[in-house]
């Protein structure tokens, strides 16, 4: 069987594809290190040299604005050109492989890939077949992960809430669909976090999640209680078509976050939502835009994590 | 011709015969003894002696998929695996569905004269599920079984009306159990490994529903009928029970799942796409000793040759299958090895097990029987890797590792069609 | 093998050199992590305006391509203006000068001040840059495999130490 593909032989990131895998210590420098990049975006010059002169190619197989353009927001403060490449229009209807347009790509001179795709594992077909110098960062494929998301998640929870040991984290709603929520669940298994909790219902829970390390409520009231930090999970329309739903309506009834569901979580409770939020079914807009509320900032800290993935990975 | 096969370690499962001795061949048979002096001798001191594979299924990518596949280059690869007959499925292109298509295949393999080949005919037109094929002008044209390979029958009253029309002239019917809707969208177990992994997934139960229905079915219409690649425990757990009430079924399973689970999945290797999925370990164990039990009658290779583009894909898009027929006899051995059976044992699931649900001659090294022989040394390494591997598929999670187990003749009705070189 | 010299006595000397240059518009800077303990010591005893600013310089070191990112990057923190400054850039050892080149280079993108001053505690010759101390505590020789730190004890005094490059 293969060794872990995000690590060289000297235990350093050469991809990022997952966080699970990754050992304790490198998460904690990717966090550490996108602490320091905080501070370059909060000053007037929020460039650093870093990535001068390298070629950060966009490979988005699955359309999505936001997640594209923090990554070339981030990759210019780099001082990286950046390159996109809508490949959901082009090439893929065309019927060009995979991995024929990543070669042709690579033939154009790239050090960095990142890469959306719907099929969970294609990152890292891309990874075993890039040359020495390629990297391949995973901006979400399928349902499997999407690790640079869960680290901005990691880093905002380190943020206001300091310390993983004695955390209650609570993730509500489409888990079954969720990289995300995969994401951050092996990111707070391997920051040693005693309660990691999934709440939603049976349609939308994974078999067998338990193995992953958390535990399951179908009740959302009894899930809440004492939790430190609630993670919303966007709820797409499609779910109510494939007989996984009834209705938003029942679903927001009854996991939909409210202020006065809120209340049974911990008084300092804060409430994060990877975006972009459904206000309504997965969550009230009181809640959204309330005091408990660190959506805003998990973007500004996405700049930052971004930032610290592409200079780690690159540099090795 | 006749050849003499000499000191030989020769293991024949129908008779448990396990000794070291001659085989001579005269008139394409077994023979007791030879009148003269034998054209040719074959020094098989240190080697086995056993009948041909019998492997029921094998995919030959002809008609329709030569791009795959050929004939040619999957006989080949049969005969270097000691398979000597080997039955194939009906979903080639068009579908084995008219007995002109099936007298054409019989014809091309025929004149290839390496293993002999069993069409199994479609059971319905085109393999839809709609209409019942013309069952009887098939068997004459020389299908030995009617099947529906891995397209969905889910219209239950068409397969009880199948069911009923095949029980009617006493044809096998072979089907795989699976609940088409609860299977649709999925890609590997669902369980733990697919649900880190993030992939839809197939429940078990996906086979065992189909699989009540099918025993149902047989029940209610006395039709023979083979249930093909079990992949879980439960399904096991129902045959063992479904023999026990005396019904008309027997079973197989993949040579691959008694080996591999869903944590061989690993980093998404497409080589672990298969149709049924890899299940959990627990399944695996379960079918391991299912075939051990003799609940589950033989093993094939589920041959499946799929060229590595349609591989080098994410998993969920990457064509399921796996190549087998040159693997069938190393993973048999091993799996023996590892459930601590005697090698009459072991070989009796490649052997006389599925030639009596193929219901030929074959399979046996009884005096008058066909010579279709194998003789390999059960310890010789066989390194798998593209450079190895005859078929055109060089598809297979086994890619790299080393096996033990080679095939140094194959003779197919007493002609030698495979000498290791 | 020449003893090295005491660490508090150059600091000393350093904050009686610097005294008559420090004004108003002066602000320090300290690069971690040797130069922010001695700049902690300058800063307290000239009793400067404004606050201590510190200084990593992972982003704009010059061997990226070859070491890849430093592990651990400290944050930069300047809590003044770096505008119109004369500012006092604080390192504990200088060698190649390839250390003070990055740190100038992340200076400027932060504002254009109007006078650097490089203040190091010890200067170990090896220049592979055009760059010079204004105010040095000692210059002191090492042989190439060894390494010159400055290094911290549990009560806060200074200490300079030899240690094997890897």
């Amino acid at each position: 069987m293969q060794s872990n593909p995000q690590l060289n032989e000297h235990g350093e990131l050469r991809h990022l594809l997952s966080i699970e895998g990754l050992p304790r210590d490198v998460l904690g420098s990717i966090l550490d290190t996108a602490a320091s990049f905080v501070g370059v975006t909060e000053r007037e010059v929020k460039k650093v040299p870093i990535l001068r002169g390298k070629s950060v190619f966009n490979l988005f197989f699955e359309p999505s604005t936001r997640t594209r353009t923090t990554f070339e927001i981030a990759a210019k403060r780099l001082s990286a050109d950046v390159i996109n490449l809508n490949v959901a229009a082009s090439s893929q209807t065309k019927g060009e492989s995979l991995l024929d347009t990543v070669a042709n790509l690579s033939a154009m001179q790239a050090d960095v890939f990142i890469v959306r795709h719907a099929s969970s594992g294609a990152p890292y077909l891309i990874a075993q077949h890039v040359k020495p110098h390629e990297h391949v960062i995973n901006a979400g494929d399928g349902r499997h992960a999407h690790p640079t998301q869960g680290l901005l998640d990691l880093y905002t929870i380190r943020h206001y809430k300091r310390d993983f040991s004695r955390l209650c984290v609570a993730i509500v709603g489409d888990v079954l669909h969720s990289r995300v929520a995969r994401s951050l669940i092996h990111g707070l298994t391997t920051l040693a976090t005693p309660e990691v909790r999934v709440i939603g219902p049976q349609t939308l829970i994974p078999t067998g999640v338990e193995s992953l390390g958390v535990r399951v409520f179908h009740d959302m009231r009894e899930g809440l209680r004492g939790a430190d930090v609630v993670v919303m999970l966007r709820l797409q329309s499609e779910r109510m078509r494939g007989a996984l739903l009834p209705s938003a309506q029942e679903f927001f009834k009854h996991y939909g976050l409210t202020a006065e569901k809120l209340a049974l979580a911990r008084p300092d409770a804060i409430v994060m939502h990877p975006g972009p939020m459904n206000r309504g079914v997965e969550i009230d807009s009181a809640v959204a835009d309330g005091p408990h509320s660190v959506i805003l900032p998990q973007v500004t800290f996405g700049i930052a994590v971004r930032m610290a993935v592409m200079s780690m990975v690159a540099g090795t | 011709m006749t050849i003499l096969i000499k000191n030989g370690r020769v293991i024949d499962p129908a008779s448990g015969r396990d000794a070291i001795g001659d085989i001579s061949i005269a008139d394409g048979r077994v023979c007791e003894s030879l009148p003269g002096k034998p054209d040719r001798v074959i020094d098989a001191e240190g080697l086995v002696v056993a009948p041909g594979l019998i492997d029921l299924s094998a995919r030959l990518r002809e008609p329709g998929y030569e791009y795959k596949a050929t004939l040619e280059s999957e006989m080949d690869a049969a005969v270097a695996g000691g398979v000597t007959s080997l039955a194939c499925p009906p979903d080639t292109d068009p579908v084995l569905d008219e007995p002109g298509l099936v007298d054409m295949l019989r014809r091309r393999a025929k004149a290839l004269s390496r293993a002999r080949v069993y069409p199994v005919g479609a059971l319905t037109v085109k393999l839809a599920g709609e209409r019942l094929t013309e069952m009887a002008e098939l068997a004459e044209a020389g299908c030995v079984a009617f099947s529906h390979a891995n397209a969905p029958l889910s219209d239950t009253q068409v397969l009880w009306r199948a069911l009923q029309y095949a029980a009617t002239f006493d044809f096998a019917v072979w089907l795989r159990a699976e609940d088409y809707a609860l299977a649709r969208g999925g890609v590997a177990h669902d369980g733990d490994v697919a649900t880190r992994l993030g992939l839809p997934g197939i429940p078990a139960f996906a086979e065992t529903i189909a699989l009540a229905t099918v025993l149902e079915l047989v029940r209610a219409t006395g039709a023979r009928v083979h249930v093909c690649r079990l992949s879980s425990g439960a399904a096991v757990h129902l045959m063992r029970e479904a023999k026990a009430e005396g019904l008309p079924v027997s079973c197989d399973v993949g040579v691959h799942y008694v080996h591999l689970s869903e944590v061989d999945l690993g980093y998404f290797d497409s080589h672990c796409r298969l149709v049924p999925p890899l299940r959990s370990q627990r399944d695996r164990d379960a079918l391991s000793s299912g075939l051990a039990d003799g609940t589950i009658d033989c093993l094939c290779s589920d041959h499946t040759p799929v060229d590595e583009d349609q591989k080098q894909l994410p998993f969920a898009e990457a064509e399921p299958g796996a190549t087998g027929l040159e693997l069938l006899l190393p993973l048999t051995l091993k799996w023996g090895a590892q459930r601590k059976l005697p090698l009459v044992e072991t070989l009796a699931r490649i052997t006389s097990r599925p030639a009596r649900i193929l219901g030929v001659q074959s399979g046996r090294l009884a005096h008058g029987a066909p010579a279709d022989i194998v003789i390999f040394d059960p310890h010789a390494p066989f390194a798998v890797h593209a450079g190895s591997l005859r078929s055109q598929g060089k598809n297979t999670p086994f890619l790299g590792y080393e096996l033990e187990g080679r095939v140094r003749y194959t003779l197919v009705a007493g002609n030698l069609v495979f000498e290791l070189a | 093998m020449s003893t090295l010299p005491d660490a508090e006595t150059l600091c000393a000397r350093l904050v009686a050199e610097l005294r008559p240059s420090v004004g108003p518009n002066t602000a320090m800077i300290g690069l971690h992590t040797g130069g922010v303990w001695l700049a902690e010591r300058l800063h307290a005893a000239l009793g400067l305006i404004e606050p201590l600013g510190t200084m990593d310089i992972a982003f704009y070191r010059d061997d990226y391509h070859t070491q890849g990112l430093a592990r651990d990057p400290k944050r930069t923190q300047i809590p003044f203006s770096v505008e119109g400054r004369d500012l006092l850039l604080v390192d504990d050892v200088l060698y190649t000068g390839r250390t003070v080149r990055a740190a100038m280079n992340e200076l400027f993108d932060y504002g254009r001040p109007a006078t650097i001053s490089l203040v190091v505690l010890a200067d170990r010759g090896g220049r592979e840059l055009p760059i010079c101390a204004q105010h040095c505590g000692a210059k002191v020789e090492v042989s190439a495999e060894m390494r010159l730190r400055l290094r911290r004890g549990g009560d806060g005094k200074l200490k300079l130490e030899l240690e094997r490059a890897e």
